[in-house]
């Protein structure tokens, strides 16, 4: 449910690290707490966030969510495939329900963020 | 904690050990939604679903002042129902605001028992009771549970279950004392969802045998158990007011696509003077339906724009599962009220586009 290799924000979004970049979703736990997503609203390539600051909008059919940055940087790149299928984020979410790719300012940020256990504690399930 | 105050309908059990996800809603502990909003939508549009509504209040008036007292508080017209009908209507205040919208099972010669909003059975009960005159008015709220059982296979699924030729009882008509499952209910066929079905009431403690003889026998034509998340989406689609969100104490049944539901032919009711006078001059807005033309979803309360002026606010808006569409209603200048007109959607202070178009959003093709 939780992959090892991620790191894991209070807010539920996960963080990937590829080589000098960070990918960002959200969790599964996320996903199926949102059970229906039909929304998704994500910055342009260039913009820059903060670190868990909001930097775009999920919405299922009943409710709009925030989605919190767990880096600061700059967007080099966003998932625009999940304009017309924003169903993806429910059923890959840590794969082709990828939301926004991040040029960071400073990796230590990432030592903030939890493990897969930690995350899984937090959201009260046991870990792996 | 204020979670322990919410009340519970007979089938709470039922709910959680089904998985749904439990919320408040007008004072209520209520399943929101069991697999989720889009399945469940599906379900009623394609085959049916089973709704808890036992939170709506139930207010008996009865006696030989009945149906004059029911005609002073209701809008549309009661003289014209037999035992055995339904109608649906607003009740007015003196000022022609909505104190709620109503249906009205008339059950004997001088019977008459209100299905009201859960949010406004105590203003309701009061109301009723001040202007009821030779009758009785009785809470009955705790007495019935209600089940909806909506969807295209919805007959056939309540035929199992009962002895009463269901055929014979037509739209907007109610049966009282129908056995289904060993359980005596009374049952109408009405609904909230824009598909045929009905409405049954159980004796309060009874509903968990109705509902779970009914889970077991629709299973084979796919029948869910579905939530207010979806039963919103669903009337939405449909077209249907909810109050205290499309109409309200500050808006008015004309300005409100209920204009068919007063009567003026009929006599006098509370409220007949304004809206007399706002159906003579014309009211200055109209409660309009729109589609997004871009991809974004509205919700209730977002500004309506043309151009920098807002024009109104969004009423009720969601992405309607089965049209596949972001959909809302909302008040605008009755200028604007053409569809084809083209409005915007203040959505998080980015303007999104839409258009005016005709309610319903959805409606079934007959049969």
């Amino acid at each position: 449910m939780y992959p090892k290799e991620l790191r894991y924000s209070t807010e539920h979004e996960w963080a990937k690290v590829e080589g000098k970049r960070v990918r960002v979703g959200i969790t599964k736990f996320a996903a199926e707490k949102l059970t229906d997503v039909v929304f998704v609203d994500l910055p342009q390539k260039g913009v820059k966030v903060g670190y868990m600051q909001p930097f775009g909008v999920i919405e299922s059919v009943k409710a709009v969510s925030d989605l919190y940055s767990p880096i600061s940087g700059t967007v080099v790149d966003v998932n625009t495939k999940l304009v017309d299928a924003p169903e993806v984020v429910n059923t890959d979410p840590y794969g082709e329900g990828w939301m926004i790719l991040v040029q960071p300012e400073d990796s230590k940020e990432l030592d903030k963020l939890m493990t897969a256990d930690q995350y899984a504690t937090m959201i009260g399930e046991s870990g792996s | 904690m204020a979670i322990n105050q919410l009340k519970r309908t007979s089938l709470y059990d039922v709910h959680v050990a089904a998985g749904a996800r439990m919320v408040e809603f007008g004072g209520w502990h209520m399943p929101v939604q069991y697999s989720g909003i889009v399945d469940e939508h599906r379900a009623v549009r394609s085959a049916a679903g089973l709704f808890d509504v036992s939170h709506m209040g139930e207010v008996e008036v009865a006696g030989p002042g009945a149906l004059e007292s029911v005609q002073r508080v209701v809008t549309n017209d009661a003289a014209k129902l037999s035992v055995g009908q339904v109608l649906y209507s607003p009740m007015c205040t003196p000022s022609g605001g909505i104190i709620d919208d109503v249906t009205v099972f008339r059950l004997g010669e001088a019977r008459y028992l209100f299905i009201v909003n859960a949010s406004t059975t105590a203003k309701d009960l009061a109301w009723i009771g001040e202007h009821t005159r030779g009758a009785q008015t009785l809470d009955r709220s705790s007495e019935f549970a209600l089940l909806a059982l909506q969807g295209p296979q919805a007959q056939p699924i309540l035929q199992r279950l009962t002895r009463t030729d269901l055929s014979a009882l037509k739209s907007f008509h109610i049966a009282a004392e129908v056995n289904v499952a060993g359980v005596r209910c009374l049952v109408s066929r009405t609904g909230y969802t824009g598909e045929d079905g009905f409405e049954i009431a159980p004796p309060w403690d009874e509903a968990p045998q109705v509902w779970e003889g009914l889970m077991e026998t629709g299973r084979r034509e796919g029948l869910m158990p579905v939530g207010l998340g979806a039963r919103d989406t669903l009337r939405l689609e449909a077209g249907f007011m909810l109050y205290g969100n499309d109409i309200d104490e500050t808006t008015s049944p004309l300005e409100a696509p209920l204009g068919w539901t007063v009567r003026f032919d009929k006599g006098s009711f509370i409220g007949r003077e304004i809206l007399l006078a706002q159906k003579e001059q014309g009211v200055t807005r109209k409660l309009a339906g729109f589609e997004m033309t871009e991809r974004a979803i509205p919700r209730h309360g977002y500004p309506l724009r043309v151009g920098d002026e807002e024009i109104g606010r969004v009423t009720s808006g969601t992405f309607g599962p089965w049209v596949n569409k972001s959909i809302g209603m909302g008040y605008v200048p009755k200028a604007l009220t053409k569809s084809g007109t083209p409005v915007d959607v203040d959505i998080r202070g980015k303007a999104a586009r839409a258009t005016i178009v005709k309610l319903p959003f959805y409606k079934r093709t007959a049969g």
